[in-house]
């Protein structure tokens, strides 16, 4: 089971990291949301999947037996929220870019490099 | 009774109280008259907790808050120690010039736009980054920090400025997927997120895979955030499109919690200082270092917009702790703790100087600037006192955080690394002597007889920051005695960091 999730996020990562690679601002960011997700599988890894039993001690005990770690979940509701923000912001984002340059090639959004330029003769381009 | 409350929490309210102030700034924002007395007031009253925290670090320690009912390590907690509360009262300090010089650069449709709420929020996250004693809320604040600083760029919404949000957005989510699952395979490793737990848990630790991946994980993000090399590209490319009273905020504020994150998670967590537990780390930190100082200065020399220019210079004064940190010994640490806390200021002084310029000369090209020395005699003394201080030149911090670096290089055997930055502080003091004789002594261009007037707020604005390094610089001795205490309480062990009971 280990090495099946391990394969998984293996799997994912590459996909990640050749979809971030693109020049299309839109698959840039499937890339790096496919990456969170990844990411997020390997720290549900983190925790063992030993046990299915949730963490609550009967009562009368004092100490847990064999129980999941709650740990891992809470980090991954935390970063499935905060990737899901960054998602949105980058979108809007990509929106904006793409209405005011009219293209969603990285290559051909250049605006912020042409803003101060040391090339150009001192004249605002 | 309420005084008891109020000084429990404390190590929380340099976040609380901005945070609370953003969320009234956001109803108000109809309001812009409101909303900018709120920035005031919220910004005065961070600056007066900050205060007080670090009185009260200096007396008892180590202040801790946690939250929740759930004691350490099991809880988030927030711990001040010397460090976090000196990082804290110059976050305040930068925050309160800043919002000095908003006065007269934000008008209300940059307010009406959210500019107090984001920047409010902004202060809250970098507090929350100095303050916080677990790992995993570490990297939220980050988080926070990147949304907010996306705002603040993109606050005009023109064109160069989304191009300049992709790239930032682009290279820090990616750095902030590396820190996370650094941290989650920090935690399947060592069981813990509290990072003075952390350290307990792993002394003594060989490095196993896990460990190193995680620590290398961990290093490249911050390196993204701190802007080394050669992740530091996002930075000169996207900050100059920021309005320049929040992009003086950025530069002074934002790499520098990368930086913290790595000084903290390296020397308290890591232990590079003592028994490293991946060995070859500060060897690795000093070429890292020495590559970042050589090409941001080399790079800033080449450019003509003043932002831009000093763009390259917020990533090569960054370098210098980060030599402190790869001499890995107390004097480096403590020599960086005093870089750091030099260069938020007058990185955010000189950016201020840089809007005055372009207030003045209606561009931000250098080579369509000049005349400042004879209309602006005083704003030109207080810009080439910011400059002088970054130099490295006496009177100013500047100077001595210089002399502590390289000094802690040669008496811990890098002296190439000494070199290195000696050569670059040459090129850095040539790089700003381009800067003075173009905006500021050549007569002004034929076209502009008369430069327009700088409103006092931004002079004033300067003024803070100037009082601040010089003040530092006078009253050297007590700073580095400060800064010493603070480094011993770093290295000696988890108990004091974290938060440990």
């Amino acid at each position: 089971m280990n090495i099946l999730y391990a394969f998984v996020a293996s799997g994912l990562v590459g996909c990640a990291v050749y979809m971030v690679l693109s020049r299309n601002i839109v698959r840039l960011l499937l890339g790096l949301s496919l990456m969170t997700t990844a990411v997020n599988l390997v720290l549900f890894q983190t925790g063992r999947n030993r046990s299915s039993q949730p963490p609550l001690i009967p009562e009368g005990d004092v100490t847990l037996a064999d129980a999941a770690d709650p740990v891992p979940q809470a980090l991954i509701l935390t970063a499935i929220v905060i990737g899901m923000a960054l998602t949105v912001m980058f979108t809007v984002l990509a929106l904006r870019a793409y209405r005011g340059h009219g293209t969603l090639l990285s290559t051909r959004i250049r605006s912020a490099e042409r803003l101060g330029d040391p090339f150009d003769d001192g004249v605002r381009g | 009774m309420i005084a008891d409350a109020f000084f429990n929490g404390l190590a929380f309210w340099p976040v609380g109280v901005p945070l609370a102030a953003a969320g009234l700034a956001i109803f108000l924002h109809r309001a812009p008259a409101v909303q900018r007395r709120v920035l005031e007031a919220g910004v005065l009253l961070m600056l007066v907790v900050s205060a007080l925290l670090l009185v009260q670090v200096t007396r008892q320690d180590v202040v801790t808050t946690a939250f929740g009912g759930w004691r350490a390590p099991f809880g988030v907690t927030f711990v001040a120690d010397r460090l976090s509360a000196a990082l804290a009262t110059v976050t305040g300090l930068v925050a309160l010039a800043v919002t000095i010089f908003c006065r007269a650069e934000i008008g209300p449709r940059r307010r009406r736009a959210g500019f107090d709420a984001l920047f409010l929020a902004m202060l809250a996250a970098v507090n929350g980054a100095f303050l916080t004693g677990d790992i995993f809320n570490l990297y939220v604040w980050f988080e926070l920090m990147l949304v907010t600083a996306l705002g603040l760029m993109t606050l005009d919404r023109h064109r160069s400025q989304m191009d300049g949000a992709i790239r930032y957005a682009a290279m820090s989510m990616l750095g902030a997927t590396f820190i996370l699952l650094g941290v989650g395979l920090l935690y399947g490793e060592a069981g813990s997120l509290n990072m003075a737990d952390l350290a307990e848990r792993l002394a003594g630790r060989s490095p196993t895979v896990t460990l190193s991946a995680s620590g290398f994980l961990l290093l490249a993000g911050f390196a993204l955030k701190t802007g080394l090399f050669p992740l530091f590209f996002w930075l000169p490319a996207a900050y100059h499109t920021t309005p320049i009273a929040a992009l003086a905020a950025l530069a002074g504020l934002l790499t520098k919690v990368g930086f913290y994150a790595c000084l903290r998670v390296f020397v308290l967590v890591f232990d590079v200082a003592g028994a490293p537990v991946i060995p070859g780390l500060p060897a690795l930190f000093g070429v890292l270092a020495a590559a970042t100082m050589i090409v941001s200065v080399l790079a800033a020399i080449a450019q003509a917009d003043i932002r831009r220019l000093l763009g390259y210079h917020i990533v090569g004064q960054v370098a210098y702790p980060m030599v402190g940190l790869a001499v890995a010994s107390f004097a480096g640490i403590a020599a960086a703790i005093f870089y750091m806390l030099h260069t938020m200021l007058v990185q955010t002084g000189l950016f201020l100087g840089a809007g005055a310029v372009a207030r003045a000369n209606g561009s931000y090209d250098m080579r369509r600037c000049g005349g400042l020395m004879v209309h602006h005699p005083m704003f030109a003394g207080l810009f080439a006192m910011l400059a002088f201080s970054m130099v490295g030149i006496p009177p100013f911090s500047g100077f001595w955080g210089k002399v502590f670096v390289i000094d802690a290089a040669f008496r811990g055997g890098s002296v190439w690394l000494a070199v290195v930055a000696l050569i670059v502080g040459f090129l850095t003091l040539y790089s700003m002597s381009i800067l003075w004789s173009q905006a500021f002594w050549k007569a002004a261009p034929r076209s502009r007889r008369m430069l327009r007037r700088i409103p006092p707020a931004m002079t004033f604005a300067m003024a803070v920051i100037c009082a601040c390094t010089l003040g530092i610089g006078l009253a050297v001795e007590p700073v580095s005695e400060f800064v010493h205490a603070a480094a011993r309480q770093m290295t000696s062990g988890g108990t004091m960091a974290g938060g440990m009971p």
